[in-house]
């Protein structure tokens, strides 16, 4: 078994730890970081609630082993927030209720905010295919496209849909 | 549940990989975007003394184009094939394929290496390997090797690849004038392993008909299939739907598809014959566009 040190940044703070290298971001994050934020689902990288930017890309913590995580930028969902004030994305869940029982809303938020980064204006084809890797089994969906959409605001249309 | 531990190896060089690999003999694990690997190793469906991590190998990133093929390092991740990233964007199929794998996270770390090595026979980069007529270039400790496609995937997860050697680069021809493509895929789910995948390469002469053909299957059997008579029968023809349709039906396709949880043999079978025609229609429209 091999450990290592490792040194990343998390939500804007660096952090230095030893880890054993057979060890996942996910639970690098949980349980050596506290950042419980980050929710434990499938453990096999389909779910997506486990989501988290790794150098600003979504990615399944669970499917990174942590001295892949040396040197490089890790957001969660709380690094979205500024202090107290809820992200954009956050209000627009909160004021669509596009969470019900929540475990998924961490990796459905990030998920959206690198869609809004690359597409500011999504249509709801774009949003519906974007998160078509994180699994909801409360609401069905339809909340969680509508918030995503308020948050994005009206821009110019594109494809009509 | 938590991996079991392993010895864990980061080597900075090719070189360096290739000899650890040699020494550790099948014990190790190389690993790339660890998409695959990592839920085998959280599931402990495989459990190596050591994993031999490629992510520091730069030389692996590459993607070349040299006259009238494209090499494309084994370290390539699916986001850069699906935007068609600098020179990737010569390979038009690569990119749709790309965009059908897993999700936009499996996307962001899954490596073309990685994919082609796993040998998934569900999965989307290796039959379009196959209908693209790529080869594999491997290197080990004996000295490097260039595979046809068709000789690489030996069987279910099973390639030509031995313990102690790595799949550096594929290189693929760039598809010439009048060529066209399409991925025609079949899964229950967004994001699930296709039922069944077809992947055409049209290409037509000056007169509007077939020059070559070439059609390849996921999900038909342990590894990538080419319908071999399909493509012969369509050389000369002109490639309406109907006429792909009629060479489809009376052609036998070569393919043994099993029967799982997922789909029957039968209903396989069924896909296969739908999704060849409409994955040729599409690329011979495709190529059609191309004008004379």
């Amino acid at each position: 078994m091999t450990e290592l040190a490792i040194a990343f940044t998390l939500n804007g703070e660096r952090r230095a730890l030893r880890v054993p290298a057979h060890r996942t971001l996910l639970h690098v994050l949980r349980d050596d970081c506290g950042a419980v934020e980050v929710k434990e689902g499938c453990g096999e990288g389909v779910c997506g609630t486990c989501t988290v930017l790794l150098d600003g890309e979504p990615v399944s913590s669970c499917l990174v082993l942590a001295p892949r995580v040396a040197g490089r930028d890790v957001v969660t969902l709380r690094g979205l927030c500024e202090g107290d004030a809820l992200h954009p994305l956050q209000e627009a869940f909160v004021a669509h209720g596009a969470a019900q029982c929540g475990f998924c809303t961490p990796g459905m938020i990030l998920t959206a905010y690198a869609l809004l980064r690359e597409r500011p204006h999504p249509t709801r084809a774009d949003v519906r295919r974007a998160i078509a890797g994180n699994l909801c089994r409360c609401t069905g969906y339809t909340k969680i496209v509508d918030a995503i959409l308020a948050a994005a605001g009206p821009g110019e249309p594109r494809d009509g849909a | 549940m938590p991996a079991v531990p392993f010895d864990y190896h980061a080597p900075a060089t090719l070189a360096e990989a290739v000899s650890l690999l040699g020494s550790l003999g099948e014990d190790a694990k190389p690993l790339a975007g660890g998409q695959s690997l990592l839920p085998l190793l959280t599931l402990r469906l495989v459990r190596p003394r050591a994993v031999v991590d490629l992510h520091r190998l730069d030389e692996l990133r590459a993607v070349r184009r040299d006259g009238g093929t494209l090499e494309v390092g084994a370290l390539v991740r699916h986001r850069a094939l699906e935007r068609g990233e600098g020179p990737l964007v010569l390979c038009p199929l690569l990119q749709e394929a790309a965009a059908l794998i897993g999700n936009v996270r499996v996307r962001a770390l899954g490596t073309i290496g990685g994919s082609l090595a796993h040998a998934d026979p569900a999965a989307e980069l290796p039959a379009a390997v196959r209908a693209l007529d790529g080869t594999i270039l491997v290197q080990g400790a004996a000295g490097a090797r260039a595979i046809p496609a068709e000789e690489f995937f030996a069987g279910l997860l099973t390639t030509a690849l031995r313990p102690d050697e790595l799949l550096t680069a594929v290189r693929l021809p760039l598809p010439g004038p009048r060529t066209g493509h399409a991925v025609e895929e079949f899964s229950r789910r967004a994001g699930d392993f296709a039922i069944v995948a077809a992947f055409a390469v049209v290409q037509l002469d000056a007169a509007g008909r077939v020059a070559a053909a070439r059609v390849a299957l996921a999900g038909c059997g342990p590894t990538p299939r080419r319908l071999d008579a399909v493509e012969r029968a369509l050389v000369g023809l002109a490639p309406s739907e109907e006429e792909i349709r009629r060479v489809v039906a009376h052609r036998p396709l070569e393919i043994e598809p099993d029967s799982d949880v997922h789909a029957s043999a039968a209903y396989r079978r069924h896909l296969a014959g739908v999704l060849t025609v409409r994955a040729l229609a599409r690329a011979a429209a495709g190529a059609r566009a191309f004008g004379p």
